[in-house]
């Protein structure tokens, strides 16, 4: 009995042991990552790397100027179709649609938001650059804002799902068109929510590289027209990571780190916003 | 009497989220002409998520037709892929996104659930938050950059372990499954890599079933004498496992369309091998290296038929997993896992 006891204890204690060990092994690549981004990409961040266009390969030296305007003017174009159509679809979801029809419509985002981000470029690549037959800005714009559609739409309506009825019916008992109660009392309830929401698009977005590849296409030069070609930061990076140049390497290091200071950080934000709205909620 | 639902200050009583005066909002856009207007706008712009669904499918159908039509539903099953003879085949891609995925969810689906057992039932509050948040910042690495990683640092990592087993006396390299040069590149580091997108996954939503598994069952367990251990395997784990199921089939959906990382460490070689050390090729990196290439429509048609393909399983997975937590919830009578 005692033995039996023992054993099992001491097996319960292996077992809760390798659980440990499984929780720190799940943040090794978060660290490992994080160390090499900043060992080989701090070297790599200066000046020339905002200012400067890219040189031709095999020189040492030049920047990615081109490279971030375009993410800044792409993601920015998909940001403003992406954000105001999938918080319209999520009001309309929340306050005027039938249960059913909303259901619906949560299946279809929850799928959506499953699709592989390069399916979504074969889809940009047929509507956009196919009939017009060249590469552009706006087609890889289209691209991203699919992608970020589903995503925006589900968290609003999560977050709009949690304003409380009661807050609604006092509008309603008030005399407010329900237009009015939708933007003034659901939306404004739930803007910290859907705030967070859209950051958190905007930042998954930033960073896409497969539907970028034949849709924006890529770019030496600097650009900032929305019907040609354009380099995003994603691209290049992808570009020279596979190049077999040094120089190339230490940018695409460089690069690597600006994104990710503006993912993480956007994601950090985020989650700021929510923690202090939920305390201010507690309260 | 008008002010009866409005506090002395003249607002609505929850008066920091809205600070209108009633009168100025029903002053403002009175009529039903803005509710109807405001209603059209909100139902349009919900009309373009459904109908986007639609819209993809019936695209990528429109684009492969061509490649379907000239290769028939052969196409699927066929181990050749020479764009110069105009000769095209699925299968070689479909092995990689299967035998690469495989690796991965075989690494990311225990490290994720032993992971979010230690997060839930073993650690206190404050370090399981911590590693929770760390391994979600890792959800939001962009798949570029792991591959950038991946690259320089895993890959090279790969290539030493091969080396170790290919002058191992032990023979290992006999083994079907380690043979082959060691590259580095190829099914290994891809899966390597696709467990680390995975993870954060599986780990958040098996967390979230574990954390609705009632307290009752844990004292029940307790109460007849069992270790933690015990309870965790005997009576947390079995009430879970379909959630965690469910889990598992998202996140290969997820790790099934990964393009970018995989890209870069595969080694972009159509061919089929057995051994993990090979270099493959998958559905969306053969897209990603190949599509503005192509060179001819018939390419391209083949090319948008492998998307087709991809498109198909993961929706098939998504909607059957979200099917079957919806089931579930129903069944179980709790709340549904938002």
């Amino acid at each position: 009995m005692n033995t039996t006891h023992h054993l099992r204890k001491l097996f319960g204690r292996t077992m809760e042991g390798l659980c440990l060990a499984a929780a720190v092994v799940a943040m090794i690549p978060l660290f490992a990552f994080l160390w090499q981004l900043f060992a080989k990409g701090a070297g790599a961040i200066t000046l020339a790397l905002f200012t400067q266009l890219p040189l031709p390969p095999g020189e040492v030296g030049g920047g990615l100027r081109n490279a971030i305007l375009g993410t800044l003017l792409v993601v920015g174009m998909a940001t403003g179709v992406g954000i105001p159509v999938g918080i319209g679809a999520a009001i309309y979801m929340s306050e005027f649609a039938d249960p059913r029809l909303t259901a619906a419509l949560r299946f279809c985002c929850d799928v959506l938001s499953g699709v592989p981000s390069i399916v979504m470029g074969l889809l940009a690549f047929q509507l956009v650059v196919r009939p017009l037959h060249h590469f552009s800005a706006l087609s890889g714009s289209l691209a991203l804002a699919f992608i970020m559609l589903p995503v925006v739409v589900i968290t609003t309506q999560e977050m709009l799902h949690l304003v409380p009825h009661s807050l609604r019916e006092a509008g309603h008992a008030l005399g407010i068109p329900s237009w009015r109660i939708a933007a003034s009392i659901s939306l404004r309830a739930a803007a910290p929510g859907i705030l967070t929401g859209a950051i958190l698009s905007v930042s998954r977005i930033a960073g896409e590289t497969a539907p970028m590849l034949f849709t924006a296409f890529g770019n030496p030069y600097q650009s900032l027209d929305p019907n040609a070609p354009i380099a995003t930061l994603p691209h290049t990076i992808f570009t020279y990571a596979i190049s077999p140049y040094d120089d190339w390497h230490r940018l695409a290091w460089g690069g690597a780190l600006v994104l990710v200071l503006g993912v993480l950080g956007a994601t950090l934000l985020s989650r700021f916003i929510l923690w202090r709205h939920q305390r201010g909620l507690n309260a | 009497m008008d002010d009866a639902v409005l506090d002395s200050t003249g607002r609505i009583t929850p008066g920091q989220i809205l600070p209108y005066r009633a009168e100025d909002l029903q002053r403002q856009g009175s009529g039903r002409s803005a509710d109807r207007v405001f209603r059209l706008t909100t139902g349009l712009c919900a009309a373009v998520v459904g109908a986007l669904l639609l819209v993809v499918i019936l695209f990528m159908v429109k684009g492969s037709a061509l490649a379907f039509r000239d290769h028939g539903f052969g196409f699927m099953f066929s181990p050749e892929w020479d764009p110069t003879n105009q000769k095209y085949g699925a299968l070689t891609f479909l092995y990689g996104t299967a035998y690469t995925s495989l690796i991965g969810m075989a690494i990311a689906l225990p490290l994720g659930v032993f992971t979010a057992v230690a997060l839930v039932e073993i650690l206190p509050r404050g370090p399981a938050k911590l590693i929770s948040l760390a391994v979600e910042l890792l959800a939001a690495i962009p798949s570029v950059l792991l591959g950038l990683w991946g690259i320089f640092e895993l890959v090279p990592l790969v290539r030493r372990f091969e080396i170790y087993i290919y002058k191992s006396p032990t023979g290992l390299r006999h083994l079907p499954i380690f043979s082959g040069a060691p590259l580095g590149v190829g099914y290994l580091a891809a899966g390597l890599i696709l467990a680390i997108m995975a993870l954060p996954f599986i780990l958040s939503v098996t967390r979230e079933v574990l954390l609705q598994v009632p307290a009752s069952q844990r004292e029940a367990a307790y109460a007849l004498g069992a270790t933690r251990w015990q309870a965790i395997w005997r009576f947390i784990l079995p009430y879970s496992w379909k959630g965690i199921f469910g889990a598992g089939l998202l996140g290969l959906a997820r790790v099934l369309g990964e393009t970018m990382a995989v890209t870069m460490v595969i080694g972009n070689t159509p061919q089929i091998k057995a051994s993990l050390f090979a270099s493959g090729y998958t559905l969306a990196s053969v897209i990603a290296n190949e599509f503005t290439e192509a060179p001819s429509e018939l390419a391209i048609s083949a090319l948008i038929s492998l998307g087709l393909i991809l498109l198909v399983v993961t929706i098939v997975l998504n909607a059957g997993a979200r099917l079957m937590i919806l089931y579930l919830n129903r069944r179980m009578g709790t709340r549904e896992v938002k």
